[in-house]
């Protein structure tokens, strides 16, 4: 963004509601351009970190192979479906690594060093520049290993999505992803009340393991927890449930739906009664 | 000896400062732990008879041992520590003190198990007990006294090769995804994941022939009594000939190390 439309946008704010998103997708560009040059500094360890993903994807799917190859089926997922879900979640998974997974792993540390008093003062909301400060572009490139996982299961299922379907699949992951991030954010937004907060990444890699888990493999409490407290296992479960056809009822959708709104705002209120708690760090 | 009992005192005054991390870590790692349980429960439930020779219960008993084992060796922060104090040159102050390193580390890894174990044991036992229907104890005293031995080589094994690969910070400067790397690899080569003999046959005698199963799998297999009488012994000649190889390594890696070491900003 150069100077001019930027003071444009700026006067035109109390005009137009569009200015202030206007405003901030551009300074979304510019963080992007950012990381951009960030990343292209480290070449041969943004490669090897590619890998190590990789590596982590072809250990999920290979857990769910030697078990298929001694099953059918957990509960109604044949083998295809649920390669399309470790496809997914995958999928899911990287692009919030892209978008998120640093930033909120980086809020406890902003919090020790009391760098936070810096983006308390800039005039713009701080929840958006500490959640979307940096991009990690090999979650990107992860995504694409990923598609081309999904892209194949659906293939051995004979699934021909139409449009409309795979634009409702895209629609509910990033539904999925809000949560993802709302819970993210809010185990992130515990390092208020604890400084030492490592484990939260910990905690994070544990939660997250269960959302490529077909849902029929549980029940009772387990279940209750991580779809109504927790939703990890709508995450990834309904979008895909959408495309193989396994949705028992549009409620699923309304659900995932609903979750997502109460997840988000539970993160919000959480973290505007932390902020109310931070007092800074030594300076 | 008074010197290195020194450093594990202070080892366990510095680990009580995550105490809350540790107990987190414990509580947090439950989770994976009821889905894969679950997950077994539901595969079981569809089929009739057992898994590659495991019987439901035998199933979730392994993974409930998996559990303390990795509490009694996994490492935690080690490697990274030993990776920062080879690239802030902090390693200097231990080439002219009659400290050698390798066992400082060691003490503090002892220490930190210590810790951790400690920490985890109220939340573990209490998952377990709910869980005792599934959970079955050793065969007999043998069993036992083999998965003890194995254990405690185990968690040599495991700090060894660790400590081996933050070694290479002597020559690379970010060893955090070699780290990983191998860490991906041990999670499945060590029976993490699953019990190894459910893999295809090949793959399984493969693996036998690298040190990773004697981190987990190996351990397990002689508590669930699946592994016995000369096999066992002979198990655990072949655990403590990885043990030897590894320290050997290391130590010539670090020798390796040293030589080359510029004790930057040291």
């Amino acid at each position: 963004m150069n100077p001019t439309t930027k003071s444009v946008s700026e006067k035109s704010a109390g005009a137009n509601a569009l200015a202030p998103l206007a405003r901030y997708l551009g300074l979304y560009a510019a963080l992007w351009k950012n990381s951009v040059t960030r990343e292209m500094g480290f070449k041969s360890n943004f490669l090897l970190w590619i890998v190590v993903e990789m590596l982590w994807f072809a250990l999920q799917l290979t857990f769910m192979a030697v078990i298929y190859s001694h099953t059918e089926r957990i509960g109604t997922w044949t083998k295809w479906e649920v390669v399309l879900l470790v496809g997914a979640a995958h999928f899911i998974q990287q692009i919030f690594t892209a978008l998120f997974l640093v930033n909120c792993t980086q809020l406890s540390e902003h919090i020790r060093t009391g760098k936070l008093d810096f983006m308390l003062l800039l005039p713009i909301n701080t929840r958006f520049l500490v959640s979307l400060r940096q991009v990690d572009l090999g979650g990107f490139i992860n995504a694409g290993s990923a598609v081309a996982v999904m892209v194949y299961a659906a293939r051995e299922l004979h699934l021909a999505p139409s449009a409309l379907q795979i634009a409702g699949f895209l629609a509910l992951c990033a539904i999925g992803l809000l949560i993802h991030y709302s819970l993210m954010f809010l185990l992130s937004a515990i390092s208020f009340w604890t400084v030492k907060a490592q484990g939260i990444v910990y905690g994070y890699y544990n939660l997250f393991n269960i959302a490529r888990m077909p849902d029929a493999a549980f029940h009772g409490l387990f279940k209750a927890v991580f779809t109504f407290v927790l939703p990890i296992l709508l995450v990834v479960n309904v979008p895909v449930k959408l495309l193989t056809n396994k949705l028992q009822s549009p409620l699923e959708l309304a659900l995932l739906l609903a979750m997502a709104l109460a997840c988000f705002t539970v993160s919000e209120l959480f973290w505007r009664l932390s902020l109310r708690r931070y007092t800074s760090a030594s300076s | 000896m008074e010197k290195y009992r020194h450093i594990i005192g202070i080892g366990i005054q510095n680990t009580l400062v995550y105490r809350v991390n540790f107990f987190a870590r414990a509580l947090f790692g439950l989770i994976p732990l009821t889905a894969t349980i679950l997950l077994w429960q539901t595969i079981y439930r569809d089929r009739v008879g057992d898994v590659a020779g495991y019987t439901l219960r035998q199933m979730i008993s392994y993974y409930l041992i998996v559990t303390i084992v990795d509490a009694l060796t996994a490492v935690a922060e080690d490697d990274w520590q030993i990776a920062t104090d080879i690239r802030d040159g902090n390693i200097s102050q231990f080439l002219v003190k009659p400290i050698d390193y390798l066992a400082y580390r060691f003490c503090l890894y002892t220490a930190g198990r210590l810790i951790y174990t400690a920490v985890a044991l109220v939340p573990i036992s209490i998952f377990i007990f709910s869980l005792r229907d599934y959970f079955v104890l050793p065969k007999d005293a043998t069993a036992l006294v083999g998965f003890a031995l194995s254990v405690a080589m185990a968690g040599l094994l495991q700090f060894l090769i660790s400590y081996t690969m933050a070694l290479l910070s002597f020559w690379v400067l970010e060893v955090a995804t070699f780290i990983f790397i191998l860490f991906a690899f041990e999670y499945l080569a060590a029976g993490h994941l699953f019990p190894l003999d459910i893999l295809p046959p090949a793959v399984t005698q493969a693996l036998h022939f690298t040190p990773f199963p004697y981190l987990v799998f190996f351990p397990v297999s002689i508590y669930l009594g699946q592994v016995s009488g000369a096999a066992l012994w002979q198990g655990l000649a072949v655990q403590a000939g990885w043990v030897l190889a590894s320290y050997a390594l290391a130590r010539f890696i670090w020798n390796r190390g040293v030589k080359k070491y510029a004790a930057v900003g040291g």
